[in-house]
């Protein structure tokens, strides 16, 4: 009836899980009693009975308005509890970035290791999902952290966990995506901390995701207009986590969504003080796996990086304004 | 109370036989004809709609499946499409709510015939457009039509089918408009507000909703269209659209519609309980207002299928707050039901175990409900077959359990003639058997983890789709019965008295059964209360 319980998160879940089936039972219990024993009880037996009408009561009435109605306050309250804690990721996680496309995950560490359908946590550190998506709408869920959310296009989204068990967990594609939906899955690795180095190890690549997002850095040109100035561009050192006035006079904090619609339309919401079409657009011109290793790498230019922490179910308002219908 | 006198049953002239010219059904602009027509259009599209569901769950025996992906892909769409835009949001009201509305208010007819004779030739013309559609190789994006994948990345007849739904629109548009005018214009001398009979109230809740919902999702295909025909730039966003938009529109009217669709089912079991209780409903003005309350409160609470489709966390708190606060009136009607059968008089035909197992069922399907409003809870639950499983407790152990219960009941007054009793409560028990059987162990699936929409699946969630398929299997005979006996009785049943339920309501007491062209011989005036089976003398109106 239960699946395993991976997370920390999980057994938090199924503990109110437990609380809003003891409420449904007894509801369910009680009107299922309520009916048999009336049927019962009041079945008809002359052909030519009529019964005393009762018209209702208005106390009767708002009892069994009000306390349902408590009750349900309970679950919002701790339902909605839970919700923020599970997408709010605290401070120093592992950060994993996923890419979802038809019909594959492709998974990659900062340190650039790479893998498809398949995603290696340690057992006991706090892990981030960054998830984007390079088509279609698709949902990252890990039925063992009871715990999913939507990888949209054109976003960033995230939630974190806290894996507790070691073990391989089921990931699904959760929002329907199209041909093979249903074969869209994968495996969490939860390993002991020790074998977790191990694997690292064994398959450190070349190149950290810092460093591949410092070549596209140089390969794209972006220095010689941030970094030397031949014009006059806004400089990107301290810049994540960091605010900054726009042209149309908004304040933002840099996030991961403002990095992203700010390299890809960069006419969407310009600096202050800096003219427009200056920057060329990079919609098109480079890859969400791309994207994502310049997104490191803009993120090691400063020095608190983990300040922004991008908000799992709020895109930044930058970001909205970016996706302006 | 006028008594009415013994009939003379054989010849009398009423609306079946007063011309059998297939003219005469086709211009027809007698509400009971259009309700008629009405009833053999969708009865066929929920036989395509159930062929469709029967195919999926042929597919979901076997973990590696049996179709196609793409095959098993447009099956779910095509299901959900036929079953949510040509069954269940016409289904009580174009059939049920047009037969009777007028005479249970005491009318002649609807307010505007003619207009409810184009709705049904709207309703055709959808249909057939989404049946070509089907014929030429289907959709498959689910009938949410999630963008971008059915703007961008979907190669089959995503337009075609929205062109039927957004006909079909229009035809639920115009049978709301007439109901709502109908209602406050058209009563007869005597029937207050507060004398509405209970399906009348949640008719009017329905139309409310239909009239003002109804139109977003028609500009919300129309949007799609655009974007998929002219790169508008809408909702993807390598155009510059947003995804997420698509979806508040889309829940925008269809968070809205399952209300169009339960509240329909609510009204029949307010008639049927009294009736079988021979008890005026408990609580009467809370039956009736809390129609109103859902549909109000129902246009507030769309973002509730977006919890993690990437609004903002705040946005979902609120959401979730209104979800809760939405059930109370559900709640309320299960109370109220439940406590009209206290200390009435109670026998068990057909109708009242429909209302059984409706109330039984609705109230499953409403707790369910609770689960996905609980945020923490609906993270893991949604997308998977839990939801699955809530929303057919709701659509179809509450919709269409009452849309039968509803068609048994009136099926004496519709045709003049009577249904076997015992077939019929057999067929009662093993809809309600087959339905259980079918969906509860999608609870524990989609707990488990089990995504919907899965053409394939992982080997541990096969044991309970084997009983879940095996359910469909009875559910599919307890839909066959009674189509095979109402259909016999229609022709051969025995003649039915004027009132066989002993039924209060102007349909039963006062319009002749069947009834003639414009329902009544005599113009009807109201004096006393609805369900006043005791008799008891009115305090005016209240």
């Amino acid at each position: 009836m239960f699946p395993v319980q991976a997370s920390t998160g999980a057994g938090q879940v199924d503990a109110l899980y437990i609380f809003l089936l003891v409420v449904a039972g007894i509801m369910t219990v009680g009107i299922f009693l309520c009916i048999a024993i009336f049927a019962i009880k009041y079945r008809r037996r002359d052909p030519d009975e009529i019964p005393r009408p009762i018209h209702g009561s208005i106390p009767v009435e708002i009892t069994w308005s009000v306390i349902p109605f408590l009750v349900m306050l309970v679950m919002f309250a701790w339902g909605t509890r839970l919700y923020f804690e599970n997408y709010t990721p605290p401070k120093d996680t592992l950060d994993v970035y996923v890419v979802g496309k038809q019909w594959m995950w492709k998974v990659q560490y900062p340190d650039g290791t790479r893998e498809i359908n398949e995603l290696h946590v340690p057992v006991g550190s706090p892990v981030k999902l960054i998830l984007a998506s390079e088509d279609v709408i698709h949902s990252f869920y890990i039925p063992a952290f009871r715990l999913k959310h939507d990888v949209v296009p054109g976003s960033y989204q995230t939630y974190w966990f806290q894996p507790t068990e070691p073990g391989r967990y089921h990931i699904f594609c959760a929002e329907y995506c199209g041909t093979n939906h249903s074969r869209m899955t994968g495996w969490v690795d939860v390993m002991d901390p020790a074998s977790y180095q191990n694997w690292m190890n064994a398959n450190a690549p070349a190149d950290s995701m810092e460093q591949r997002g410092a070549k596209l850095f140089a390969q794209y040109g972006c220095a010689s207009c941030h970094v030397l100035q031949t014009t006059p561009s806004p400089a990107l050192n301290n810049l994540f986590g960091h605010p900054v006035q726009l042209a149309n006079g908004q304040t933002v904090i840099v996030d991961e969504s403002y990095l992203r619609t700010a390299i890809l339309n960069p006419n969407v919401h310009p600096v202050r003080g800096y003219p427009p079409n200056v920057m060329p657009v990079f919609q098109d011109q480079i890859n969400e796996e791309q994207l994502l290793d310049l997104m490191v790498y803009l993120k090691s230019l400063s020095s608190n990086q983990s300040a922004a922490g991008v908000n799992p179910a709020r895109p930044a308002p930058a970001g909205k304004a970016g996706a302006k219908p | 109370m006028s008594t009415t006198l013994p009939r003379p049953q054989i010849e009398a002239v009423n609306y079946l036989n007063v011309d059998y010219s297939w003219k005469s059904w086709l211009f027809t602009t007698d509400h009971k004809r259009i309700a008629l027509l009405y009833l053999f259009s969708i009865t066929a599209m929920f036989g395509i709609g159930g062929v469709f569901a029967g195919l999926m769950r042929l597919n979901l025996l076997f973990p590696d499946g049996l179709f196609q992906h793409d095959t098993y892909n447009k099956f779910f769409t095509m299901h959900g499409i036929v079953m949510v835009f040509f069954f269940l949001v016409p289904s009580i009201p174009a059939t049920l709510g047009n037969f009777l509305i007028p005479p249970m208010i005491g009318a002649r007819d609807l307010a505007f015939p003619r207009i409810n004779l184009l709705s049904w030739y709207i309703y055709i013309a959808g249909a057939i457009i989404t049946i070509v559609a089907i014929l030429h190789g289907g959709v498959d994006t689910g009938w949410t039509f999630y963008a971008p994948f059915s703007s961008s990345y979907s190669n089959t007849h995503v337009i075609l089918a929205a062109i039927g739904i957004f006909i079909a629109g229009f035809s639920s548009i115009l049978t709301g408009l007439n109901f709502i005018i109908t209602v406050h214009k058209m009563r007869a001398p005597g029937m207050t507000w507060g004398r509405l009979p209970l399906f009348v109230w949640a008719h009017y809740a329905t139309s409310l909703i239909q009239v003002l919902g109804t139109p977003v999702i028609a500009i919300t295909l129309v949007l799609l269209g655009f974007e998929r025909i002219l790169h508008a730039g809408i909702f993807d966003p390598n155009l510059g659209g947003d995804p997420v938009l698509f979806q508040h529109l889309f829940w925008f009217y269809s968070h809205p519609a399952v209300y169009i669709m339960i509240l329909p089912g609510m009204g029949v079991v307010s008639e049927i309980v009294p009736c079988f209780s021979r008890k005026g409903a408990f609580g009467y003005e809370f039956i009736a207002a809390s129609s109103l309350a859902i549909a109000v409160l129902g246009f507030l609470v769309w973002g509730h299928h977006l919890f993690v489709a990437g609004q903002s966390m705040y946005a979902s708190m609120v959401f979730s707050f209104l979800s809760f606060f939405v059930a109370v009136p559900s709640a309320v009607k299960v109370f109220n039901w439940t406590a009209t059968m206290y200390r009435g008089s109670i026998s068990f035909e057909t109708p009242m175990l429909y209302a059984f197992g409706f109330i039984g069922l609705f109230t499953i399907g409403g707790l369910t409900g609770l689960f996905l409003a609980t945020l923490a809870i609906d993270v893991h639950v949604t997308d998977t077959y839990f939801v699955i499983a809530h929303f057919h407790y709701v659509m179809v152990g509450g919709m269409v359990l009452a849309y039968l219960g509803g068609v048994h009941f009136w099926f004496p007054k519709m045709t003049g003639r009577l249904y076997p009793e015992n077939l019929a409560r057999l067929a009662a028990v093993i809809v309600f058997v087959g339905f259980n059987l079918t969906f509860f162990p999608q609870f524990i699936l989609g707990y488990l983890g089990m995504p919907r929409r899965y053409a394939t699946y992982a080997a541990e969630f096969h044991t309970l789709n084997v009983f879940s398929t095996a359910g469909a299997t009875i559910l599919g005979v307890g839909y066959i019965m009674p189509l095979i006996y109402l259909s016999w009785a229609w022709f051969k049943g025995p003649r039915s008295p004027q009132n066989p339920w002993g039924a209060k309501g102007l349909e039963w007491e006062q319009s002749p059964t069947p009834p003639p062209t414009y329902n009544f011989d005599v113009p009807p005036v109201v004096t006393e209360p609805a369900y006043n089976y005791a008799g008891e003398v009115d305090d005016g109106g209240h």
